[in-house]
């Protein structure tokens, strides 16, 4: 089944919030380099005039991922995971997240276009706390590979 | 932050190696929940058409934006970060001994692409090889007081 076109403007929620961990930032700290003590020591981060340790830059890439995999994983969506390819990557941030964050992520399918026998989608994920204020927006462009590739 | 004053456009702010092992990717995968078989199985990553296992693209980008995070001084200053990926990084195991011997490395070169001191903004350009490709392109991070 090829990339269903239709499911542009479509949307897909966490089931519940992703609760931010220190463990989990620090596995995430020492997985990707990211040495600087802010993600380790809440005292260090408090220095910095943060209420917790705050997670690296990247980190918001767990919660998206999640977020993303309901609408790669939907049926409908017409997508074969293994045919993908990581196009691009941004994140924009109002503020860093904070370990003891709740947070929701909501993945917008912003666009969904053939590109010869591939297929480009862009999606958008909308990262809030429990307040529902924003934290990071997080934009991801993958390539469906056709079956001529 | 950086007395960002004292900063002019086209100035190297850092050149680094980074390197790359099999142990690196398993690492990356138990902490992004990432456990797509390409990063981690030579069988599977040559079935899909690939010349071996590749590292995670989202690794690449978070080990690249480390070193800038520990330049700026403080990760939050980062309000955007964006990269595409151009071509694959290649990760062999290694030939004997512990899967943690590096067996591919990045090389970052990040420039201040732009930067405004009055209003505490900054925009880092960042350079990204395996070799002789160009594995990240158009990489660009903000920073704001």
């Amino acid at each position: 089944m090829p990339v269903n076109t239709d499911k542009q403007g479509a949307s897909y929620s966490l089931p519940r919030p992703y609760e931010v961990s220190r463990e989990a930032i620090a596995e995430f700290a020492h997985a990707t380099g990211a040495g600087a003590s802010c993600h380790f020591d809440a005292e260090a981060a408090a220095a910095l005039g943060y209420a917790d340790v705050i997670a690296p830059t990247t980190f918001a890439v767990i919660i998206a991922q999640k977020s993303e995999s309901a609408y790669i994983t939907d049926p409908e969506s017409g997508i074969d995971f293994s045919k993908v390819v990581h196009g691009s990557e941004q994140f924009s941030f109002t503020r860093p997240i904070v370990a003891g964050d709740r947070l929701r992520a909501t993945t917008h399918v912003d666009g969904v276009r053939a590109a010869g026998t591939n297929a480009m989608i862009t999606t958008r994920t909308e990262i809030t706390d429990d307040a529902e204020a924003p934290v990071v927006t997080v934009t991801s462009t993958i390539v469906v590979r056709g079956d001529a590739a | 932050m950086n007395d960002l004053t004292t900063l002019s456009v086209g100035d190297t702010i850092l050149t680094e190696e980074i390197p790359l092992s099999r142990a690196s990717l398993i690492d990356y995968a138990a902490a992004s929940g990432d456990h797509n078989p390409i990063h981690w199985s030579e069988r599977f990553a040559t079935e899909v058409g690939l010349d071996g296992v590749i590292a995670h693209g989202m690794l690449s980008m978070a080990l690249v934006v480390a070193p800038i995070a520990d330049w700026l001084g403080d990760p939050g200053a980062i309000v955007d970060y964006r990269t595409r990926f151009s071509a694959p990084v290649l990760v062999p195991d290694a030939e004997s001994g512990s899967p943690a011997t590096p067996t591919a490395s990045l090389t970052l070169e990040a420039k201040i692409g732009a930067v405004d001191a009055e209003a505490g903004t900054l925009r880092i350009d960042a350079t990204v090889r395996a070799g002789e490709s160009e594995v990240l392109s158009r990489t660009q991070i903000r920073a704001a007081r």
